[in-house]
């Protein structure tokens, strides 16, 4: 790998990640949600 | 020691982006408004938590169905100028990442819908990605003229399992409201059809203009824009809505029939402008839009007892 291809491969790793972890984020508390209005029927 | 040699250099990670752009996002506003449409229109209520997890399994499995077809279909793309920039044909991405990643959808999409809201919503919605991933993509679409047809069923879901995720039961209702779209998309994609130069028939899948012909694709039109009207206000005479909803309905489907005559009384050569085939697609996204906004207005206004 050349370093501009080094450096194009830990920036999109680096977006994938924090992508990946906003969407854990948002499904962790969706389903601390549904928990909680599941477990009032 | 003999180490394996490096083939190529090793590919980059796909973007984030070329995997959202898998999911068909324009495609997913529409299932999302009338999946929404159903949600709101059904008798009862749903828990906004709960709703709001209907409709977002909707638009993952509706993004897993969009994505796995574009895996099986990546060699087609490839060859049609509108599609070849898509993430697998461009390059972009390895085609068993796209098909893991309309699996892991299609799969955690129904998982959720059965766990959240519950098993009989999950139930439609697995066969709805079935319908429109295998029975659709890989079977029908590439083997007969009436694609279109079939395919429509597959946009047809969305209001149905909306519905049935607040009233936990298949009544008459969704299955209307399946009906009208099942009905609306031949002449909406049709009338497109006729005007669009696509290349559908150099990579081999039969579309209607090209294996049958304009003059039976334009009566067929007007066949579906028939049928669209008892259909679309069928809700109002079996008494599911009041006459908010069947008033708009029967003026919306009699000015979409309306536009279909002279698209189905006409013949065109080429160079010709194709105004009344434009104006009947234009119409028809209006159509749906309205005929479904209209849908919860109605049940809006008898709920809070404007009418009875």
């Amino acid at each position: 790998m050349t370093p501009e291809e080094q450096t194009e491969y830990r920036r999109r790793q680096k977006s994938r990640n924090l992508v990946m972890g906003a969407v854990l984020v948002f499904f962790a508390i969706l389903f601390y949600a549904i928990t909680i209005v599941r477990i009032g029927d | 020691m003999n180490t394996a040699p490096s083939l190529t250099t090793p590919a980059l990670p796909a973007d984030w982006r070329d995997f959202y752009a898998l999911t068909k996002p324009r495609v997913m506003s529409l299932v999302i408004f009338t999946g929404l449409c159903g949600l709101l229109a059904a008798p009862g209520s749903i828990n906004p938590v709960i709703g709001f997890t209907a409709i977002l399994c909707i638009a993952l499995g509706a993004g897993g169905a969009a994505t796995l077809n574009q895996w099986w279909e990546a060699d087609l793309d490839a060859g049609m100028k509108r599609t070849a920039g898509r993430p697998i044909p461009g390059g972009r991405m390895k085609p068993t990442d796209a098909r893991d990643f309309g699996i892991a959808l299609s799969v955690g999409s129904v998982l959720i819908m059965g766990l959240a809201v519950g098993w009989l919503t999950a139930s439609i919605l697995l066969v709805s990605i079935i319908y429109y991933a295998v029975i659709y993509t890989i079977w029908l679409k590439p083997r007969t003229p009436q694609n279109i047809v079939i395919g429509g069923g597959a946009g047809a879901f969305p209001p149905m399992i909306g519905w049935v995720a607040v009233t936990g039961d298949i009544t008459l209702m969704p299955v209307l409201l399946f009906a009208i779209i099942f009905m609306w998309t031949p002449p909406h994609f049709w009338a497109l059809a006729l005007f669009i130069k696509s290349d559908y028939a150099k990579v081999g899948i039969p579309m209607m203009p090209v294996v049958r012909g304009q003059a039976s694709t334009r009566r067929q039109i007007l066949a579906y824009s028939v049928l669209l009207v008892p259909v679309a206000a069928a809700p109002w005479f079996i008494g599911g809505t009041g006459a908010i909803y069947g008033v708009t309905a029967l003026v919306l489907s009699l000015a979409f029939l309306a536009l279909s005559v002279p698209v189905a009384t006409r013949i065109s050569a080429d160079g010709d402008a194709m105004k009344p085939e434009k104006r009947l697609f234009a119409f028809s996204i209006i159509y749906l839009f309205a005929l479904f906004a209209a849908l919860v207005v109605d049940r809006v206004a008898a709920h809070q007892g404007f009418v009875t």
